[in-house]
């Protein structure tokens, strides 16, 4: 029976330890690959790369040593496949058996060059420079603004973007369902009387029930043509979307907590106020609503870490850009709906796949703390 | 014309109560809404036929078979695991630990582990019981999964059955000279079994609609046949409801079976919280006249 109730504990604990031991492993490795190098001719004073710095040369965005520390020369750059430019292929040999060899010596006549290649081709005397290259940087990851986690030479694990879109959706989505869900606590915790309250419990319930696909697919077929007709969008599927979407499926969390709130005020409150010849109405704003405030931001709180988690509904209706969002009508993306759009793809135990066990942590560490913290609120008022 | 202070209060509260409740049935209309909408628009698509065939043509044509049994084997295995884990740990939690830190952290521990995200629970599930035990893509990985999930909903409302029976119970028991786990399993299970069999029916319906635990620990995409073992992969519902929104073969044909699949997923979710009221009110009637 003890085992049992450790249970909850010992997940907790086990997800904590296989999220960031999967997850922290990217901050050990560079963008690169493995089983691939980055190599430079031997007169090249650039000593390391990192990840954006070499993203930027294959995309000829930089085209001069110089940007880098180096000396004033243009860059070449080099893959695999461009090797026939510089070679025949009687030179490479029938079952391109001379390819290491002449890899090595095209680097070494060619000194702006920069290469990419798999490790399996250096030769032994290799008459180039392999580049050690610098780590991904924890500040690098959460502060860089592009995921292509699938691009070559060097995957880009920029998350700012994702971090900044789930923020974002969730915002919108307790900005609209906040005014909403405290209206039906009050409704139902201060003026409904019993019928119908035993009709709209269940009914929230309910809303709590529907599976998050549903909504989903709900949103898909009626919301986002809906938005995209009535403010003429390319596309419907943006963070509004999101944002309504995840309104409607916070809403049974914020209600449920806040009318519990407004159940807690001390009745004695309530009579003192009336008997003082306020109203209905003015008791319930002015004594049982700043009463339960901090009761309420506590729902806030819970209903933003419930819309921070949701994978689903977001992934089928924001259109997936991995992009900062400037409006609410521009598609975004949300770390989950990242998590459960790319890990299949992602090749197990590759940096795409310790990439997205890193997201699984911060959105691990941020609905986790939106948790305590709306526990720690609504417990400091109850010692007031 | 000039109005009383008093006067000006009521017209105010009637005018604040009418828009309170406007925005408390506002909810309700969204409800109907979609269910209407659902209902609608899948009620055609069901039939026996519907239900009981392998899907075609890329999941164009046919039935939802496969995925029904595979979403019922998934409950069922999760069930088994969450229950009992589920069960006695809340009996442990209310019954036997004292008032301490260790209660307060178990407390602290379920609250939290009901907070995480769902796409992380796949993710563990994923590194855990697919990777690190080898289980693959199973319904053992996903059963876990979504058993791990479910169970502070278990927990919680098992506490809350059990903190239902009333002390008097207990202490007569005691009195009698019957020991704790004589008075807790003869005396205070009984009484707080409606409300825990309640939780459980809840959590089935978590179970049975949650997409993102499974789809990297079972949710096969396409497979046309039933589950061998508890090794298999298998389709479930609500995975496969998203695989044809958004990745099928041909999005558009295969629309009505959509709506179809949405609407017995939201059929059983709907069913199971209908039973878990009922029995609510029921059973709650019966403790409470005794």
């Amino acid at each position: 029976m003890r085992i049992s109730a450790l249970v909850t504990s010992i997940t907790i604990i086990m997800i904590v330890f296989f999220l960031f031991r999967e997850g922290v492993g990217i901050f050990k490795s560079p963008s690169v690959e493995k089983g691939y190098v980055i190599a430079v001719n031997k007169s090249n004073a650039v000593e390391t790369l990192n990840s954006t710095q070499l993203k930027n040369i294959y995309d000829q965005e930089i085209t001069n040593w110089k940007t880098l520390g180096g000396k004033s020369q243009e860059i070449t750059v080099f893959r695999v496949e461009d090797i026939t430019n510089y070679y025949s292929e009687e030179e490479l040999g029938a079952n391109m058996e001379y390819l290491p060899a002449k890899i090595s010596e095209v680097l070494a006549k060619t000194p702006g060059m920069i290469a990419f290649f798999p490790s399996t081709y250096l030769v032994k005397n290799f008459k180039g420079k392999v580049l050690p290259l610098k780590n991904i940087s924890v500040a690098n990851f959460l502060g860089g603004t592009e995921w292509f986690p699938t691009a070559q030479p060097s995957a880009q694990f920029g998350a700012w973007p994702l971090i900044l879109g789930t923020l974002y959706v969730s915002l919108i989505a307790i900005l609209l369902a906040l005014p909403l869900g405290l209206a039906t606590a009050v409704y139902l915790a201060e003026i409904a009387d019993k019928r119908t309250r035993n009709f709209l419990k269940p009914v929230i319930e309910l809303l709590a029930g529907i599976p998050s696909v549903v909504y989903g697919f709900f949103g898909l077929v009626v919301i986002v043509p809906i938005l995209k007709n009535t403010f003429h969008l390319d596309s419907g599927q943006s963070g509004l979307a999101g944002g309504i979407l995840l309104a409607i499926m916070a809403l049974p969390t914020i209600i449920t907590v806040s009318e519990d709130a407004l159940h807690n005020t001390p009745n004695a409150m309530r009579e003192a106020s009336l008997a003082m010849g306020a109203s209905k109405w003015q008791t319930i704003c002015r004594i049982v609503v700043p009463y339960s405030s901090s009761g309420i931001t506590a729902a806030a709180i819970l209903g933003i870490g419930r819309a921070m988690g949701e994978t689903m509904a977001v992934l089928m209706v924001t259109g997936n850009a991995a992009v900062v969002p400037h409006s609410i009508f521009e598609p975004l993306r949300t770390i989950p709906a990242t998590i459960a759009a790319e890990l299949g793809e992602a090749p197990q135990g590759g940096l795409h796949y310790q990439a997205l066990f890193t997201l699984g942590c911060i959105l691990f560490i941020m609905t986790v703390s939106a948790n305590l913290m709306a526990g720690y609120i609504s417990k400091k008022k109850r010692l007031a | 014309m000039k109005i009383s202070i008093n006067q000006r209060k009521r017209y105010t509260q009637n005018i604040a109560f009418w828009i309170f409740r406007l925005l408390s049935f506002m909810v309700v209309a969204i409800l109907f809404i979609i269910l209407c909408f659902l209902i609608y628009n899948g009620i055609k698509v069901i039939s026996w036929d519907f239900l009981t065939q392998m899907p075609e043509d890329g999941m164009t044509k046919g039935g939802i078979y496969p995925a029904i049994i595979g979403t019922l084997c998934l409950i069922a295995g999760s069930m088994v695991f969450a229950f009992p884990v589920g069960v006695l740990s809340a009996i442990y939690m209310n019954e036997y630990a004292s008032d301490g830190w260790i209660k307060k952290l178990l407390n602290q521990m379920t609250s939290n582990l009901a907070g995480i995200p769902s796409i992380v629970f796949g993710l563990f599930g994923m590194a855990l019981f697919v990777n690190k035990f080898g289980f693959g893509d199973s319904i053992l990985a996903g059963s876990l999964t979504l058993g791990l999930m479910v169970l502070p909903v278990i927990i919680r409302t098992t506490e809350e059955a059990l903190k239902a029976v009333n002390d008097t119970f207990r202490h007569a028991s005691l009195a009698l000279g019957s020991s704790k786990w004589q008075t807790t399993r003869r005396v205070v299970l009984p009484m707080a079994f409606p409300n825990i069999i309640t939780g459980v029916i809840l959590s089935i319906g978590r179970v049975s609609g949650e997409t993102a635990p499974i789809l990297f620990t079972v949710a096969a995409y396409f497979l046309p046949r039933l589950p061998h073992g508890i090794f298999d992969q298998v389709m479930a519902l609500p995975y496969h409801l998203y695989v044809i929104i958004t990745s099928g073969t041909n999005i558009e044909e295969s629309r009505p079976i959509a709506y179809g699949t949405a609407l017995v997923l939201i059929t059983i979710v709907l069913i199971m919280n209908l039973i878990a009221n009922a029995f609510r009110r029921y059973f709650g009637k019966k403790v409470k006249m005794n």
